[in-house]
């Protein structure tokens, strides 16, 4: 994946969420976004997924800018998978129904065919089991891997994870991880926000730390997590990692 | 199971009422008020002396009366669950001047006596334009579903509302256009929520038709008063207008309860 930021500038009033951030990203499968909370990691993420539009500034995902009309806006949102906190499913469909009818009223897809992607995505997750459950009916981590599988199945270019596993407690929090972790093994390009630093090390090609609105450091996690150069990830990391 | 008189009067949990009082205090306790209530109306039957032929003898104008009420009503009903979806996605539309005027429609019909509106619209707008007796029917029709239409899209909005904000956000991320995120997120799930408040609206429309009767619609309503106006045996007839209209909105309002507490424990 390639990402471009620059000068990405967002306000909502007078409060100024993301200021003048910029980065240049190559080659690069896996980005954790870090930082404390109303730093902007959130705000930067739904810009890059086209639900916001940024004040001033310029995103380039994979060579090719965002543009903030409302045509291509929607083609943009329907190029990447986005998955939420919580509450991504709609909770008067079952998990298959859910999967089914972006594919199918987005995307184009015949009854048959999204039925079949619908299947297939369900099974490679071992969700088959929970595919006529109603999200009432399912644990918040199997939700969670539901609104995962939703993403992927569309095929989109790069799946956006805002805090997915936040709402979430320990040990489906690991069940969420490792279905992430497996989509990099396959290969597929991820940005991600999240709380988790063990994940974020592990899993990270780059890992970026947003502060304030920009971005107070970004690099490897050998380098963010073992050697900071910046004042305000060593404080950060002081404090998150001290318990 | 057995019952000490206090399980049959005082609720379970006190007036909180969280839990649900036994079946047999339901009963007992619903008997007690109709009792009641027919014990005070058969009084005043016995001592009003009540001649219950003027009912028989225009029993054709009565029931020809209910039937048209019948018809009114359904007729508006259709006419303003659309009339109130309209104004509701008016409400919430882009273009500033629909929105606005959606609202202060509404507004304006919620905040004025449906007796004043039917002579408003009948003998002004229908004066203006020289609506024809022919289009009476017509008109009662319009009236009645201007005026529910304002409350049935307060229904339909606070429905709309009542689906979350990150519902919406998701329909966004997956690339729902606002028509798909209407239609396949909003609409289905505001309907449980809708449902229970428009069948009870139901049983105000049926009661506020019998207004109509002002604009000489031969609803039921005016076919007592004509039956009534004939023979001045007026308390009978409206004895019987009363029951003609529990038939009705009893059984709908009942309805409405049951559908609100299924769709409570559904969720």
């Amino acid at each position: 994946m390639k990402l471009s930021l620059q000068n990405v500038v967002k306000r909502f009033g007078t409060h100024t969420v993301i200021d003048r951030a910029s980065l240049e990203l190559d080659g690069v499968h896996c980005l954790a976004l870090i930082g404390p909370s109303g730093g902007g990691k959130s705000t930067l993420l739904r810009i890059i997924a086209g639900l916001e539009y940024p004040n001033e500034g310029r995103v380039e995902l994979n060579g090719r800018a965002i543009e903030y009309d409302d045509e291509a806006l929607l083609r943009h949102r329907r190029s990447i998978g986005t998955v939420f906190q919580a509450f991504n499913l709609f909770p008067h469909l079952t998990a298959f129904q859910n999967i089914v009818l972006p594919l199918e009223k987005v995307h184009g897809r015949t009854k048959a065919e999204a039925r079949e992607l619908a299947e297939g995505t369900l099974r490679r997750f071992q969700l088959l089991d929970h595919a006529y459950k109603k999200p009432a009916e399912l644990s918040g981590g199997q939700r969670q891997r539901v609104a995962i599988a939703r993403a992927i199945a569309i095929k989109p270019q790069v799946v956006l994870l805002d805090e997915p596993t936040s709402a979430l407690d320990p040990e489906m929090t690991a069940e969420v991880l490792e279905l992430i972790e497996e989509l990099k093994g396959e290969g597929r390009d991820l940005i991600l926000v999240t709380h988790e630093m063990g994940f974020a090390r592990r899993l990270a090609d780059q890992v970026a730390l947003l502060a304030n609105g920009t971005i107070a450091e970004i690099g490897p996690p050998e380098q963010i997590f073992g050697a900071p150069k910046s004042e305000v990830t060593k404080g950060f990391l002081s404090r998150v990692l001290k318990y | 199971m057995e019952f000490s008189w206090r399980d049959l009067i005082l609720a379970p949990g006190g007036a909180r009422g969280e839990v649900s009082p036994p079946t047999v205090a339901k009963a007992l306790n619903t008997l007690l008020a109709l009792l009641l209530l027919i014990a005070i109306v058969w009084f005043s039957l016995v001592s009003l002396h009540f001649d219950w032929s003027v009912i028989w003898d225009y029993r054709v104008m009565l029931f020809k009366g209910w039937v048209t009420t019948l018809g009114v009503t359904a007729a508006a009903l259709v006419l303003s669950t659309l009339g109130g979806f309209v104004l509701a996605l008016g409400q919430r539309s882009f273009l500033l001047p629909l929105r606005y005027f959606a609202k202060v429609l509404v507004e304006v019909v919620r905040c004025t006596p449906l007796l004043v509106l039917i002579y408003l619209v009948w003998y002004g707008l229908g004066g203006v334009f020289g609506i024809g007796n022919e289009y009476r029917y017509v008109a009662g029709v319009l009236i009645l579903t201007l005026f529910e239409s304002a409350y049935i899209s307060e229904i339909f909005r606070a429905g709309i509302e009542s689906v979350g904000k990150t519902q919406i956000e998701s329909a966004r991320a997956i690339g729902f256009t606002r028509t798909q995120t209407y239609r396949y997120v909003i609409i289905p799930q505001a309907f449980r929520q809708v449902l229970p408040p428009l069948v009870g609206q139901l049983v105000s429309l049926i009661k506020d038709s019998s207004l109509l009767s002002v604009i000489a619609i031969a609803e039921f309503t005016q076919s007592a008063q004509q039956a009534s106006s004939i023979n001045y045996d007026n308390l009978e007839t409206y004895f019987g207008l009363a029951l003609g209209y529990l038939v009705l909105t009893v059984p709908i309002s009942l309805w409405s309860r049951w559908l609100e507490r299924r769709f409570k424990y559904e969720t």
